[in-house]
């Protein structure tokens, strides 16, 4: 044995053959491998010069965003006209009220920011008071928003609900149903896995029936069929309508990635917490659902992301969302004829919100992994 | 070594058992799982349960904090008899610990959050005072010094510790065990069993279900080995392994000591 010790010689450590690493034999692994992998390279990179160098062209080298009328663009159509946008950015982000109203403008952005900076440390990680900033965003932060936005307190002046318009009103109305349908999801959930039956029906039936529904049904019928069951001269607001519509049914969804938490945790724990004397409630609040939410914030984010942008689906109820904004500005006698700026930066908006929260789910998702992978 | 859990109580009525069972039957769907079973407990009594597995073992011991609902017969734990009133279980369930095999510790509270979360919510007491009691318990198993760890950065035997002394935080009249000791690796059943061991010497009531012959031995002042749902035969340690009255037990103890 010692003699093998002592014959023992470490070989040095040798980089890996040059023809497996750098730039080169990357491009050859991943987009030359084969035949088929060549001739798809080839093909994308001919569709990419067709179309994204005349693209970049249209939209910034030859772009107009000087001046304040259509004169401007009209002169120079190879170029896209963001002087639209830039003279309609208040009607687009902020709606009608705040448009003709600029110098209350500070409102929805002050609301917005606010919004913002408690969001940042939310997201971070190893941030303590997380819980605080949390359960302010979901109980404060509601109030400031009415105050500062709706206005009637301290001397601000109301903006009616039916002139809420554009990024606002699609702001105010995710926020609400992400907000309002994670408390209903989560008892849904529950009810769903609950031992009492009629509980237990009445979620599923519930659960099931949202999920059937399509949103812009819902909007419909919250619009049409809502009056029907009232008094003819009783006003509901339209925005509250759409409000309680996507509330309803985005609980369902939130439900439903709440159970996949939820059906994740081990039944040991709430066993556990029985054999400790713990009821229903303190078993749930206490064990299961801290475990079981954290499990699913990425599935429940995604529902997020597909309400924020089915929000535009308020259009059916004559609501002014960002895209229904952007178009009907674009439609204004002003700046008719420039629906194409409108609609890109409609979507550009939304795909940097639904772009945040698809990366913030991916992040989760892999602290998670490497999380259970620890344990 | 005394970890003083077993209140003053257990001295005034030393003859009445702290848990009758008396024609308890229970299925699962139409399986027969525990066929007639009678056993009384008394105060300070250690009783290892022992059988093969699928005998009932663990069915039994969870029908006595009702984590398991039986159908027949009756279980009375400290003079309350188990029912459907969900208030009475909850109080029994706080007056009986539980140590499952797999621990069950709480993975997102530390170690003494684990251990004070139910005195906390359940008994209403103080969240100082339930600290204070909760170091004083890790102390007694040993690993005070892990309090603000979390369960995952434990090993399997410190999680157990820290299992039990979670049970003892809730002042517990009698604890249940089941298989404590199965799913660790064999260096750190030592440490877990003489835990319990000191637990036992400080006059605990205890229900243990394990297949530690020799804890048994230490321990017990009864072995019962059950087999498909019955109670097959009970004695003390020393007649229980010496002469062992049915067949069914005899092949039991063979199969178990000789491997
Ligand atoms: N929840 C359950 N549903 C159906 N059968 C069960 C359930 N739990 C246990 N059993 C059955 O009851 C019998 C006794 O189980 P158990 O008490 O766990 O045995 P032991 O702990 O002695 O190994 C076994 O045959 C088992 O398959
Ligand atoms: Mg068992």
């Amino acid at each position: 044995m010692a003699k093998q010790i002592e014959t023992f010689v470490r070989l040095p450590d040798r980089n890996p053959p040059s023809s497996t690493i750098g730039f080169i034999s990357w491009l050859r692994q991943n987009l030359f491998s084969s035949v088929t992998n060549t001739l798809t390279t080839i093909l994308f990179c001919y569709l990419f010069y067709l179309y994204i160098p005349p693209f970049i062209e249209w939209a910034i080298i030859n772009a107009n965003i000087s001046g304040s009328d259509r004169s401007v663009c009209d002169a120079n159509k190879a170029g896209a006209c963001w002087t639209f946008i830039k003279v309609r950015l208040d009607q687009i982000l902020f709606g009608l009220y705040f448009a003709s109203n600029p110098e209350q403008t500070w409102r929805p952005i002050l609301a917005l920011s606010i919004f913002t900076i408690i969001l940042i440390p939310l997201v971070m990680e190893n941030i303590p008071f997380k819980k605080w900033l949390l359960l302010f965003m979901l109980f404060i932060y509601p109030l400031i928003f009415i105050v500062l936005v709706y206005g009637g307190f301290f001397g601000i002046p109301v903006s009616n609900t039916t002139q809420w318009g554009g990024f606002l009103l699609t702001f105010a109305l995710a926020f609400v149903g992400i907000v309002l349908a994670l408390p209903l999801g989560i008892l849904l959930a529950l009810g769903r896995r609950s031992e009492m039956a009629i509980i237990k029906a009445l979620s599923v039936t519930y659960i099931e029936f949202w999920r059937g529904t399509p949103l812009i049904t819902i909007l419909f019928m919250a619009s049409v069929m809502l009056p029907l069951f009232f008094p003819s001269g009783v006003e509901f607001d339209k925005v509250v309508r759409a409000m309680i519509g996507i509330t309803l049914f985005q609980s369902a969804y939130t439900a439903e990635a709440v159970r996949g938490g939820l059906q994740a945790i081990d039944r040991g724990q709430t066993e556990a917490s029985m054999a400790l004397g713990m009821g229903y409630w303190r078993r749930n609040v206490l064990v299961v659902l801290p475990q079981a939410l954290k499990i699913s914030i990425p599935s429940i984010v995604n529902t997020f992301i597909a309400l924020f942008k089915d929000t535009s689906l308020v259009s059916i109820i004559g609501l002014l969302d960002l895209l229904n904004m952007s178009q009907t500005a674009s439609r204004s006698l002003d700046w008719n004829g420039y629906d194409i700026e409108g609609y890109l930066f409609a979507g550009f908006i939304f795909w940097i919100f639904c772009y945040g929260m698809s990366s913030y789910s991916q992040k989760l998702e892999r602290k998670l992994d490497t999380d259970r992978r620890a344990e | 070594m005394n970890i003083t859990v077993a209140s003053e109580k257990t001295m005034t009525s030393e003859t009445h058992p702290i848990i009758t069972i008396s024609n308890l039957n229970k299925w699962y769907g139409k399986f027969h799982a525990l066929k007639d079973i009678n056993l009384d407990v008394n105060k300070t009594e250690k009783i290892v349960i022992c059988g093969p597995s699928g005998s009932g073992k663990s069915t039994l011991i969870r029908c006595i904090n009702r984590l398991e609902v039986h159908q027949e017969g009756s279980i009375i734990v400290d003079g309350t008899e188990l029912t459907d009133d969900v208030k009475q279980i909850n109080e029994i369930r706080s007056d009986v610990g539980m140590v499952f095999q797999h621990f069950n510790l709480f993975p997102h509270l530390t170690v003494l959050e684990n251990c004070t979360l139910a005195p906390i919510w359940v008994r209403k007491k103080p969240k100082i005072e339930a600290d204070e009691l909760a170091m004083e318990l890790l102390k007694k198993v040993r690993i005070p010094e892990q309090s603000q760890k979390y369960p995952g950065q434990l090993s399997g035997g410190q999680q157990q510790r820290v299992a039990i002394a979670r049970a003892l935080c809730m002042q517990p009249r009698v604890m249940l065990f089941d298989e404590p000791t199965s799913a660790l690796d064999p260096e750190m059943i030592k440490e877990v069993l003489e835990t319990m061991i000191e637990l036992a010497d400080s006059g605990m009531t205890m229900l243990v279900v394990t297949h530690e012959m020799g804890f048994a031995n230490k321990v017990a002042d009864r072995v019962i080995f059950m087999d498909e749902g019955q109670i097959v035969e009970q004695n003390n340690p020393e007649n229980f392994f010496s002469n062992p009255k049915s067949e069914r037990t005899k092949l039991f103890l063979s199969q178990i000591l000789n491997h």
